[in-house]
């Protein structure tokens, strides 16, 4: 059951309007323009043992991602192709209003989110991760860690999964007279072969403003936020409206005007992201 | 989504594998009233898609402390009945269905005048008890529908339409055989009357220029099927009329 939230922390209206009179100036509390991202620093390989890690900082918040590479059975329903399972954890030191427990809707849609964008432009080469066609495939579990919430998860957990996707090997196997197969932990491997790179961009309505890259303090007084996926050719290839505010036709067509030119800056910053 | 069948999905004379326009809807079928102990209730079919909606409230809350001490909360359950699938589906929330639920409640909650109702929670339930494409917008519809004959205060109402895209055409109303096959599937949710898009999700690649055109397509369409939502709810009240 979703429940509309009623443990949110409370933004006095005399500091939302605050915020409201700074945008009027065309400025945020960060001195940020309303259509610039915070501060972006990805970095990858930044986990041993996973097969594939970022952490990406977006001002403050953190997310950390770790993608595990496992020689699994495919779906039934696509034998010709590996399995790619994306998953998210509001790690409760990561917020004061995160609490233990399995993913509630918000990790639940982030991750449907993240899943979508990468999913339906076939941005992992799927095909790639077949060992033998209706047996054998990779299973790569993308896991989606936030660390310290400071708004725009979204954006955030995108960039780290992309950034952690692009580096991610798989390793060397062997198939044995059994028909198992022996991965070979300690080899080089070879690298994951990615179709797309994908971004989302995250603006947010507050008041009469639409202002891109929300902080949590925005995200509480925002109507309503936009996640708009970007591919490389810029082609649209996920979107969803969160929030329980409506959106005017007016509104959505600024929105995405606002997020392409954005797309642009996270894809620079995954370009430029030592590897 | 797999690509198989696409030559399938439009045939040579330019008609959906149903014998559908591309911008013609499936048959739709519209209710209220529909169970007794409800508030307000009611079912919408599009086309084999069939979703049963039921509202109770405003209410107090069983558990006292999920309440806003300055409006209402809306509670919001979507689910799929185990028999409404090809294969049953496993009566447990699914991850599918806790992300629905969210959907659905930020669809109507900017159009149900809570402020009305402080300290008390409305409940809505959807029930999908046949799947066939497009069951989270059939279920805004029914929502918007429930509320309206629980008669809970509302800005406006609200009906949702999935946009596709099969076979390299935009296609309204995807079923789901369409919606399995198809290059995007754009379930959009509206309240006509005050201009608002309340849902918007799109699940699939899309140029600009195919988002825009298939957001209006969305609108025109979800301004008819708001229509049918008047037409449904006057025919209760005539039909009480006549009684009197």
């Amino acid at each position: 059951m979703s429940i509309t939230p009623f443990k949110m922390p409370v933004i006095p209206l005399i500091k939302k309007q605050a915020y409201l009179n700074l945008y009027e100036k065309g400025l945020r509390e960060d001195g940020r323009r309303l259509d610039k991202p915070r501060n972006i620093e990805v970095k990858v390989g930044v986990l041993d043992k996973a097969e594939g890690s970022a952490l990406v900082k977006l001002g403050n918040t953190q997310v950390l991602v770790g993608v595990k590479a496992e020689v699994g059975q495919p779906f039934k329903d696509t034998p010709d192709q590996g399995v790619l399972v994306v998953h998210a954890e509001n790690v409760p030191l990561a917020s004061p209003i995160f609490e233990p427990g399995p993913p509630d809707e918000n990790a639940i849609e982030l991750s449907r989110v993240v899943d979508r964008s990468l999913r339906e432009v076939r941005a992992v080469d799927l095909e790639s991760l077949v060992i033998r066609p209706g047996e054998k495939v990779w299973n790569l579990w993308v896991d989606i860690y936030v660390l310290d919430h400071d708004g725009n998860l979204f954006d955030a957990s995108m960039l780290a999964v992309m950034a952690a996707l692009e580096t991610t090997t798989l390793k060397d196997y062997e198939e044995l007279e059994t028909g198992e197969i022996l991965v070979k932990r300690d080899s080089p491997g070879a690298k994951l072969k990615i179709n797309h790179r994908v971004v989302t961009v995250t603006t947010a309505k507050i008041g009469n403003y639409i202002i891109v890259d929300p902080n949590f303090e925005e995200e509480i007084i925002a109507d309503y936020r936009l996640v708009l996926a970007f591919d490389e050719n810029m082609r649209i290839v996920g979107a969803q409206k969160t929030g329980s505010g409506g959106m005017t036709l007016k509104d959505f067509k600024t929105a995405l005007k606002i997020s392409k030119e954005v797309a642009q800056i996270y894809f620079k910053a995954l370009e430029q992201t030592p590897k | 989504m797999g690509g198989g069948a696409k030559a399938t999905l439009i045939r040579e004379d330019g008609l959906r594998h149903d014998g559908r326009r591309p911008e013609e809807l499936r048959p739709i079928r519209m209710q209220v009233g529909v169970l007794a102990n409800a508030s307000g209730s009611a079912i919408v079919e599009y086309g084999k898609t069939r979703v049963l909606a039921a509202v109770y409230g405003p209410r107090e809350p069983y558990q006292r402390f999920m309440v806003l001490p300055d409006r209402a909360i809306l509670r919001v359950r979507y689910h799929m009945a185990p028999f409404s699938t090809s294969e049953r589906k496993s009566p447990a929330p699914s991850r599918r269905e806790i992300e629905l639920s969210k959907v659905i409640r930020e669809a109507l909650e900017d159009v149900v005048l809570l402020s009305e109702y402080p300290r008390t929670a409305i409940d809505v339930y959807v029930e999908v008890l046949q799947a066939d494409g497009g069951t989270r917008v059939a279920g805004v519809t029914a929502a918007s529908l429930a509320l309206a004959d629980a008669g809970v205060p509302m800005k406006a109402l609200v009906a949702g339409v999935a946009v596709g895209k099969v076979g390299g055409v935009l296609v309204l109303d995807v079923d789901e055989l369409e919606d399995s096959h198809g290059e995007a599937d754009m379930p959009v949710a509206a309240a006509p009357d005050i201009g608002l898009v309340t849902m918007f999700q799109l699940n699939g690649v899309l140029s600009e220029d195919e988002l825009d055109r298939g957001l209006s397509m969305a609108l025109t369409a979800i301004e008819k099927i708001v229509s049918i939502e008047k037409e449904a709810l006057k025919r209760k009240f005539e039909a009480i009329g006549e009684e009197v």
